[in-house]
């Protein structure tokens, strides 16, 4: 702890790494580079100095807490040697009851979104309703704007919080659409093979 | 064998009669007619078939909704060409093509569903705050450097009561009948002739009324005539007394003295009338 300690007193961005420290331990949603240096009245270079300080402090086996970049910024979470004690105390409200439905409807619109409920079960094939108001209860989705013309439906995307709960960077963490599932000619084809064997 | 409900379902329609996955082929090569295709029937076997199963195949199940809904959306485009919707334009090749690329579709979503789920349980020993509220930026409203004595001076000059509005405009007052009576008759004793209203110039209209209040008042004790030679012409003012007050008469003409003392009761007590009157 000593050793620690000295490492951020030895640095010239040590008051720094405190204050953004305490803007961590304070905020409840992933802090950017720019917010903290809006903040701090920084400079983001000097900001993300510090921030690699930190990472280096909090870390797994080093510190029961760490510090991770996800969803677009900078958050602490629990080390996961910590897990199985957190999970005994702390529940998990977001994704429990996580339906097969709703992470149908979730991969949809974080793929495709901002997407409307008709978009989702024209994709999907049936309502999607139920499934939508889950995930925008839960905070995994959340309303951007309306499709254009008069009475357009409401359009969601996928909030900070998915992202967080799914420890992705960004959306741009997802796996290539083209590279799950089977495309259209090979299931056509298939059809076509399914045939040809009954007819024969 | 997750469709295999599905593919197993053997038809027994009016216009086909075999495996539900030969229906589908025989439609997208176009061999046969979607019109003539009963798709409750369709849905009736299938139902049937999930009711001799102690368990139900939820991806069948799913797998069967988004091929018969398909086939009843092609069925649908044929049975209405005149319709103005996209579908209008799709020949069957391409009505086939949409159906094969709309379940691609549907399972690429679905294998991205499965993704999400195992990275879900892939994360399940992270754990972190959640807050009610993220952030709450607060916009920064910056005014104007103020005195706080102006504003309280403002605020003091608000809550003083306005100034009484004064009312003493729309209450006439009259001058003295008796100040006029002394005036003519200081007059007349001077000159035996006058204008009235050369002696009235310069003065207000209440006072020019009570002037002439004051003549009248004159006439009818017999000090005075009043003459006009026609409507509008100066009114003449001549003693009636030549040299001293006829007998009996009151008032007398204006000896210094009297004229010092002002009138007579009569005189006073008339202008008091007047003055009440004309308040």
């Amino acid at each position: 702890m000593d050793s620690t300690l000295r490492l951020i007193a030895t640095n010239p961005v040590d008051h720094l790494a405190r204050t953004v420290e305490a803007l961590l331990v304070v905020a409840s949603a992933p802090l950017s580079v720019a917010e903290i240096a809006e903040a701090t009245e920084d400079d983001p270079e000097r900001v993300e100095t510090a921030l690699g300080l930190l990472r280096e402090r909090f870390s797994e086996r080093r510190s029961g807490i760490v510090l991770e970049e996800v969803a677009g910024g900078f958050a602490f979470r629990a080390s996961r040697g910590a897990s199985g004690a957190c999970a005994r105390l702390f529940e998990r409200p977001i994704e429990r009851g996580l339906t097969q439905a709703a992470l149908e409807t979730l991969a949809v619109v974080a793929y495709l979104g901002p997407c409307s409920r008709p978009e989702v079960a024209r994709i999907r094939g049936v309502a999607a309703d139920s499934a939508v108001a889950s995930l925008v209860e839960r905070g995994l989705i959340s309303e951007a704007g309306r499709e254009s013309g008069p009475g357009g439906a409401v359009r969601y995307r996928t909030t900070p919080l998915f992202e967080r709960v799914f420890g992705l960077d960004s959306l741009a963490a997802l796996p290539r659409l083209d590279d799950l599932g089977a495309d259209s000619g090979r299931i056509r084809e298939r059809l076509l093979e399914v045939s040809a064997a009954r007819a024969s | 064998m997750p469709a295999a409900p599905v593919r197993e379902l053997d038809l027994d329609l009016d216009a086909f009669e075999g495996p539900f996955d030969l229906l589908l082929t025989l439609l997208l090569r176009e061999e046969l007619e979607p019109g003539e295709v009963d798709v409750a029937a369709i849905v009736l076997a299938f139902v049937e078939r999930l009711a001799e199963r102690d368990e139900i195949d939820l991806e069948a199940c799913g797998e069967f909704l988004v091929l018969v809904s398909a086939l009843l959306e092609l069925k649908a485009r044929l049975l209405f060409p005149d319709e103005a919707a996209e579908p209008d334009a799709l020949e069957p090749e391409e009505a086939a093509e949409e159906l094969a690329r709309r379940l691609a579709e549907y399972r690429r979503m679905k294998e991205a569903a499965v993704w999400l789920a195992e990275r879900l349980a892939g994360e399940r020993d992270r754990w972190f705050r959640l807050g009610p509220a993220p952030l709450a930026p607060q916009p920064e409203r910056r005014l104007a450097s103020q005195d706080p004595n102006a504003l309280a001076a403002a605020v003091r000059a608000l809550a003083e009561p306005p100034p009484a509005v004064s009312l003493g405009h729309m209450a006439l007052r009259f001058p003295p009948v008796s100040q006029f009576l002394d005036r003519f008759r200081a007059l007349l004793s001077r000159r035996r002739v006058f204008d009235f209203e050369s002696e009235v110039t310069g003065l207000s209209r209440v006072e020019q009324a009570v002037a002439f209040l004051a003549l009248l008042e004159l006439r009818k004790g017999g000090e005075i005539a009043i003459s006009q030679a026609a409507p509008f012409a100066p009114i003449r003012i001549s003693r009636s007394w030549p040299a001293a007050a006829p007998a009996g008469r009151s008032p007398a003409p204006p000896a210094p003295q009297e004229h010092e003392e002002g009138f007579g009761p009569a005189d006073s007590e008339r202008i008091t009338t007047w003055t009440a009157r004309s308040a």
